[in-house]
């Protein structure tokens, strides 16, 4: 279920490869290793962690009110990361930030640096379209669209113009809708309403229609929020498959389903990240006192 | 309370049978084939229609449309996705406005624009003329629909990699598309019923003509001529045109109805 660290090293390498080389707004591999290189030096006591995204010293405000305060972290390729903290901790916001979907909400101000692959996400060149598709995301209510179930998996191929084919088409929706686990059960529906699908189908659909386009990271808004317990499982039994392929962050409410589903855990509080660290170690014995009075439930 | 509300809405809908019923009752006698296919003919001849009349509305309604649906639609679209702003409020009062005004100076704005300059009546001034008019009503229900669809359809557009442009087309108008329709539909009605700003655009024609640099015959500028006329039997052909106008709106917001219907629609 879950491949080794080598091969899926490997996978990663390969897909920054085959991006660079499709799209143009991205630097050549080599000068972004280089970069990476004089940027931030790793001395021999800690060799720098493979990173897929990397946040710096990032503030976020909506308006005037500073809703994320000197956020810095890293995000290891091919884990799953969750972000936990109470309602207005600002995770939803960081995990958006990520993708840049506050860009469109209006009065919002970033400061600081996202990168993926090394690359900020915030310079002025950046294709914001080619980023979201590298940089999928789940909502935390399943917004399906007012179309078939087909439809809805082929929409994002259809606008990239990503498959060449009527048959190459439905070969990748159906690749989609198994890798999000729920083929077997609208094989035979493909062209109802996506809107017949119970919830916890329908976010699975969205998973689907997310993972259609290809992305490298899929960000995750509390996706079983809306859901469920079976449902829950189902889906959480997909994330942590689906890290084989994909670096995926998640947002949740729900700490067990961070201790269920994460390699890492970040804990944040008013707009401040108290603490980053392996899941295991979070819910065990936390560096932070306030992480341990979160986690073991005296405050939030 | 109910009972008081119950029989208001009663008296709406009675009120509109009651004239229904009135239209059919006085148009139906007149009505027969050649009335639909031939064009008018002199007083007393047997076989006088309106077929120039019924050819001259669609004619002047599709212009109007041409002109009205696409400035309507994409003003409506501007208004919900990128009006929150003092822009869009000016434009949204401006908008109103115009909605607000009097047919009949749209009919002498285009007189004094159009027909005065080109020295005739003609079809495309009257075209215009409907255009007019229907741009503010479709901008509104446009701006309407749009705003029913929810942020987090767009955000899932947006969130694949779609253009801003491409979610608003593809997405968002699609999923409005019912509703937007609904709106271009009831301004067709609308539209089609006007005869102030006919009167000072397109006037009428007593044969059939499709030159759109010529006057142009409408049903409801020939529905107001024959109804003023002395002759009882233009009378008569003034309640069956009418019944042909009703009809044909009838007709268009019943197939409207069935072609806009949302497979996918939420129950």
């Amino acid at each position: 279920m879950i491949t080794s660290p080598p091969e899926s090293n490997e996978e990663d390498e390969s897909m920054d490869t085959s991006v660079s080389a499709s799209s143009p707004v991205l630097r050549p591999v080599s000068e972004v290793q280089h970069r990476r290189k004089s940027g931030r030096e790793p001395d021999a006591e800690h060799p720098a962690a493979p990173e897929k995204m990397r946040v710096e010293d990032l503030n976020f405000y909506y308006g005037k009110t500073r809703a994320l305060k000197h956020i810095t972290l890293s995000i290891p390729p091919n884990q799953v990361t969750a972000f936990i903290g109470p309602s207005g901790c600002g995770k939803s916001t960081l995990l958006r930030t990520l993708n840049r979907m506050n860009d469109v909400i209006p009065g919002t101000r970033v400061e600081g640096r996202v990168e993926l692959d090394g690359e900020d996400i915030y310079a002025p060149r950046t294709d914001v379209v080619s980023l979201r598709r590298r940089a999928g995301m789940v909502f935390q209510k399943s917004n399906p669209f007012p179309r078939s179930i087909f439809d809805n998996v082929a929409y994002g191929l259809r606008i990239n113009n990503l498959t060449h084919s009527k048959s190459e088409l439905a070969q990748r929706v159906e690749s989609s809708l198994r890798a999000a686990a729920i083929w077997d059960e609208v094989k035979d529906r493909l062209k109802e309403s996506a809107y017949g699908l119970s919830g916890g189908q329908q976010q699975r659909l969205c998973i689907a229609r997310a993972l259609a386009v290809e992305p490298e990271v899929v960000l995750m808004d509390e996706p079983c929020s809306a859901l469920d317990p079976i449902a829950t499982q189902k889906i959480e039994e997909l994330i942590v498959e689906l890290k084989a392929k994909y670096t995926i962050v998640i947002v949740t409410h729900n700490m067990q389903q961070a201790a269920r589903v994460s390699d890492l855990t970040a804990f944040f509080w008013l707009g401040e990240m108290i603490e980053f660290n392996s899941t295991e170690k979070m819910f065990t014995k936390p560096d932070k006192q306030m992480t341990e009075d979160y986690i073991t439930g005296r405050f939030g | 309370m109910t009972a008081l509300t119950g029989l208001c809405a009663l008296f709406a809908v009675a009120s509109l049978f009651f004239i229904l019923g009135y239209i059919f009752w006085g148009g139906v006698r007149g009505l027969s084939l050649g009335f639909l296919i031939n064009s008018p003919k002199p007083i007393g001849e047997p076989d006088s229609g309106i077929a120039n009349a019924i050819v001259g509305s669609v004619i002047l309604i599709m212009l109007g449309s041409l002109i009205g649906m696409p400035v309507g639609i994409l003003g409506g679209i501007y208004l919900s996705e990128f009006g929150s702003n003092k822009v869009g409020l000016l434009l949204r009062f401006l908008i109103d406005t115009l909605t607000g005004t009097p047919s009949i100076i749209i009919g002498v704005f285009v007189w004094t624009v159009m027909v005065h300059p080109m020295g005739h009546f003609s079809a495309l001034s009257g075209g215009v003329a409907l255009g007019i008019m229907m741009m503010p009503i479709v901008a509104r229900t446009t701006e309407e629909m749009i705003r029913l669809v929810p942020h987090s359809l767009r955000e899932a557009g947006l969130a694949l990699g779609a253009p801003r442009w491409r979610v608003t087309l593809g997405v968002v108008l699609r999923t409005a598309a019912s509703g937007v329709a609904t709106g271009a539909m009831l301004a067709i009605a609308r539209i089609a019923g006007e005869t102030a700003p006919l009167l000072f655009t397109a006037l009428g024609l007593n044969y059939l003509s499709t030159n759109l640099l010529q006057p142009m015959a409408s049903l409801t500028f020939q529905i107001y001529y024959y109804a003023q006329s002395p002759y009882e039997e233009w009378h008569d052909m003034a309640w069956a045109a009418t019944l042909v106008l009703v009809t044909m709106i009838l007709v268009l917001n019943i197939v409207v109805k069935i072609l806009t219907r949302n497979r996918h629609q939420q129950a």
